[in-house]
């Protein structure tokens, strides 16, 4: 029995208490809200919850029709005043709840920029299949599943699709938000200390979609600049044709870096997607798909 | 001449599906030859098929149900399998391109051909006989209703041998299901079976408030309704309200595919995100059409098996027809990532969590019914006691989800999956198997062992909770659903133990097919005489067991609410001696040859045989109209066949 018990508060300690990654080991002011949030929201509402689980099970076990010590009646026992209790209980909770949503919702909106020291960092991200590509605009570099910010700086995401839809989700630094095509999202998130964590596509968006997987790097200052400086010096150009063949359909694409990008290309991203030039085309109306994909 | 249906279209190169897919047909085409050679086709054609009797008709839908119960299971255990290996380096055994199509076909068989044909089915066999009627308002409709329903199953599951599913998930979210990405015909699929299916499901929620409203026993006014009738009551107003959204989304996505419009693509001016937001416009809604019935079942048997009426009907009555309402203004939470304001959000997370209220007064009453009632541990009892601990847990966990700020953290995660499975699982499945364990009897005139009901709720109950609980934890430490390949070995203990839970609830569904099985080959010594087997208090315990066609053979007086209670309380015999002559609805072939030429136009416009699709609709709109002029629908029983079945029936009078 207290060998069970050491297993189960094992488990619970390695998984749950000390991950290393997930909702529960926030790396970032966002994240760290939200845990908090997620954890009062559950209290409030456990302050209920537990004792209808435990009257629950002690009515149902309490008055048992074999139970010969229970009193009984064969009546509705009905009672304005219980009513009136049973009516209360949930709208109190729904009360408070409601003034948490409210003002959570607010001080929380992923469009509202984070304070911090200095200017944000912009990042532009593009959804491809199935991959992300991160446009530096300020700095004229791009990377594919690879982002690199500098801790401590607020970073103002702004967010396509050049294909499906997408949700573009770091869980360590909080929340996630859709990409789709034809339009820009907003989303501000910062990371606390320098450190790796996982980040990944949190919608549905076609057979790539498992390892649609990316790292996101919180390096210091100082090394985010280092990193800066060599990718622009070595990296190839993300020109037209090499944006043409990185839009095509991969799979579980390793990092990768270009030294140059175009200015505008995320709005042409945009302008594309919408206009139905590029890959995102349904091709003309009355043309059956070429191919068949029975089977 | 056959459009894009060529040979390429059966899987001969993928030994999975084909041998699923073969399986399926092996067992089909063994029973049809089990039917011909035992002679049954008159029988069933006569009883059953052409049947307008919403017993047979709730049956045919519970039956339905279960069996489709068995696919959708399978593509789980399939699913939490592939999860269980596919980690790290292994790929597992099922490729996305197949792996995709089961997840996407669980979704929607899971939703549309289970737990809709079961809560379905259930008020088909239940709502008359409570109301104290004959029949629902249009029994012909009714019969319609089922067989376009069977239509929809038919086509997913040739889509099993023929072709392919959908790859997108149970949502269809454009721009992935618009052509350009999904040029095959696995959404066609999708679309067609779930318009066609969706058809009869209005058509079952016209039926339904119209008879609720309309055909009512002398006496049975609104407030002595049973919650039962009220919950169906709701339910369809809400199938009325919300399903034509659903067609008109499915519609507009039609023309899209197939006449190049723009309605939800990236470009042309289309608007995915419109397509998001009408979903669940239907999509909430939809979640309450399945749970309100559910809370039915448990209102009327938590009080059968206390032995006193259920605490506080009137807020009980109350509390269904808020959850009805409100279930219609909290589509967006299942999109608060979608970038909506803070102001937007909240409302709508405010409004997603006031549901909880409605809802925290049912649990209560449910609750107060217990005390000092005479609780006995029946099958359905421990369903409902077992659905009350789960509920309030899936409850919480869905709050949570209204919380903007902490759906951005959870959303599309395996806390989420965990979150509706706990309701749909733990309310509405429980719910469907607790009214079948509970009117069993009342259906075929003798009891379901108990021992195997109660082995395979405590199978359904210890698997649930072995599956997902851990897929709360792997949505908290960052897991998102629908993963075909699992990047981080860490989670690998997490997914075996749901594994482990699916096999636990395996165990729960051969218990209940050994009970079905045991209970059949042991009727002779359960045999319900008196047609009150639970000591009942509603009006469906007052006919004998199973029920005459006509239900009563003369409507039953009302003067309260729990009414057959009420009439064993005061003695009054509901056993006449003098009758009248009864008519009844006529058999028709219309609902099945409707839906004979349904599949037929389906699949035609699936695999674009245009011709095939013309005479389909042709043919299926001649017989609504031929049918719309016919004049003989009904038959007449005289009074001297009531009296003998009345006395065949042998019926004892209650004590």
């Amino acid at each position: 029995m207290r060998n069970a018990r050491r297993i189960v508060s094992l488990l619970g300690f390695t998984t749950l208490g000390g991950c290393s990654e997930g909702i529960l080991d926030p790396r970032g002011p966002i994240a760290s809200a939200q845990r908090l949030l997620l954890i009062n929201s559950t209290e409030i509402m456990l302050v209920v919850v537990i004792p209808v689980i435990l009257a629950t099970l002690g009515f149902a076990w309490w008055y048992r029709s074999s139970n010969t010590r229970a009193s009984r009646s064969d009546s509705e026992n009905y009672e304005g005043r219980i009513e009136f209790v049973t009516w209360s209980i949930p709208a109190l909770i729904v009360i408070l709840l409601g003034g948490v949503i409210w003002i959570s919702s607010h001080e929380l909106d992923p469009r509202t920029p984070i304070a911090g020291k200095g200017d944000p960092l912009r990042v532009e991200v593009v959804a491809l299949d199935w991959k992300w590509l991160f446009i530096y605009p300020d700095q004229g570099i791009a990377a594919v599943n690879e982002l690199v910010i500098p801790a401590g700086t607020p970073v103002s995401f702004q967010i396509t699709s050049a294909t499906v839809m997408n949700s573009f989700f770091i869980p360590q630094l909080g929340s996630q938000v859709y990409a789709m095509g034809g339009m820009a999202t907003h989303l501000n998130l910062l990371a606390d200390a320098p450190g790796e964590f996982t980040g990944f596509s949190a919608m549905f968006s076609g057979d790539g979609f498992s390892d649609m997987l990316f790292v996101a790097k919180a390096v210091p200052a100082a090394d985010f600049e280092t990193w800066i400086k060599g990718v622009r010096g070595i990296g190839s150009p993300l020109d037209a044709e090499a944006y043409a063949e990185l839009a095509k359909p991969s799979t579980a694409v390793s990092p990768k870096t270009f030294g140059s990008v175009r200015a505008d290309l995320f709005e042409h991203i945009i302008d594309q997607t919408k206009s139905g030039a590029g890959h995102a085309s349904t091709g003309a109306a009355w043309c059956r798909p070429v191919k068949q994909a029975g089977g | 001449m056959l459009g894009r249906l060529t040979w390429a279209a059966i899987p001969f190169n993928e030994p999975l599906p084909l041998l699923s897919g073969a399986v399926v047909v092996i067992v089909i085409l063994a029973i049809l030859a089990l039917v011909t050679g035992k002679g049954w086709w008159p029988y069933l054609w006569r009883e059953w098929i052409t049947s307008v009797d919403h017993k047979r008709i709730g049956v045919m839908y519970v039956a339905l149900g279960l069996v489709m119960l068995l696919r959708g299971f399978a593509d789980a255990i399939m699913m939490r399998t592939q999860q269980a290996i596919a980690i790290g380096d292994a790929q597992g055994y099922l490729p996305p391109d197949h792996y995709n199509q089961i997840f996407s076909a669980h979704g929607v068989i899971m939703i549309f051909f289970v737990a809709m044909p079961l809560v379905i089915g259930l008020m088909n066999f239940v709502v008359p006989l409570q109301l104290g009627v004959r029949d629902v308002a249009f029994p012909r409709l009714n019969s319609v209703s089922f067989w376009l329903t069977a239509s929809g199953v038919l086509l997913v599951n040739l889509s099993l041998v023929i072709g392919n599913f959908a790859r997108t998930s149970w949502w269809n979210y454009p721009p992935l299901s618009e052509l350009a990405f999904s040029p095959d015909v696995g959404v066609d699929y999708y679309l067609w079976s779930l318009q066609i299916s969706g058809i009869g499901t209005l058509l079952t929620g016209v039926n339904f408030v119209t008879t609720i409203l309309k055909l009512r026993a002398p006496g049975m006014t609104y407030f002595r309704m049973p919650v039962f009738c009220w919950t169906t009551l709701c339910t369809n107003m809400m199938i009325v309200a919300v399903f034509p959204i659903l067609t008109a989304t499915f519609a507009m996505l039609l023309l899209d595919r197939y006449l190049g419009m723009h309605f939800f693509t990236n470009d042309g001016g289309g608007n995915p995100m419109m397509y998001v937001n009408l979903f669940w416009a239907w999509g909430h809604p939809e979640v309450y059409i399945l749970v309100l019935p559910a809370f039915g079942v448990y209102s009327e048997v938590i009080a059968t098996f206390s032995g006193k009426g259920l605490f506080s009907y009137r807020s009980m009555v109350l509390a269904t027809f808020g959850i009805c309402i409100l279930s219609m203004m909290v589509w967006l939470h299942h999109f608060f990532t979608m970038g909506a304001g803070a102001n937007v959000n909240a409302v709508f997370g405010i409004m997603s969590s006031i549901i909880s209220i409605p809802t925290g007064v049912k649990i209560f009453n449910w609750l107060f019914t217990m005390y000092r009632g005479r609780v006995v541990f029946t099958t359905p009892v421990l369903y409902t006691v077992g659905f009350m601990v789960t509920f309030v847990i899936g409850g919480l966990t869905g709050v949570l989800l209204a919380v903007p700020p902490v759906d951005f953290v959870v959303h599309n995660s395996a806390f989420l999956v965990a979150h509706f499975h706990n309701v749909i699982i733990g309310a509405v499945v429980f719910g469907a198997f607790a009214g079948y364990n509970y009117w069993f009897p009342k259906v075929f005139g003798f009891t379901l062992d108990e021992r195997l009901g109660k082995a395979s709720f405590w199978c359904w109950l210890v698997g649930f909770y072995l599956a997902f609980t851990p897929l709360y934890v792997l949505g908290l430490m960052g897991m998102t659903r629908r993963l075909q390949h699992i990047a981080d070995p860490s989670w690998r203990p997490w997914l075996l133990v749901a594994e482990l839970g699916a096999v636990v609830i395996l165990a729960g569904i051969l218990c209940q097919i050994a009970q079905i099985y045991v209970s059949i080959r042991t009727r002779k010594s359960r045999l319900d005489l008196t047609g009150d087997p639970w000591n009942g208090r509603t009006l469906e315990w007052a006919t004998s067991s199973p029920p005459p066609a006509y239900n009563f053979a003369t409507l039953p007086q009302v003067q309260s609410i729990d009414a057959f209670w009420d009439m064993k309380r005061r003695g009054a015999s509901s056993i006449e001696t003098h009758y009248e002559t009864i008519e009844m609805p006529r058999n028709s072939s219309v609902g099945f040859v409707t839906a004979f030429f349904a599949v037929m136009t389906g699949f035609a416009c699936i695999w674009h045989i245009w011709w095939m699709a013309i005479v389909g609709l042709l043919a299926a709109a001649v017989i609504m109209l031929v049918a719309g002029w016919s004049d003989e629908r009904e038959r007449e029983i005289p009074a001297a066949e009531i009296a003998t079945l009345e006395a065949r029936s042998g019926r004892r009078q209650p004590a």
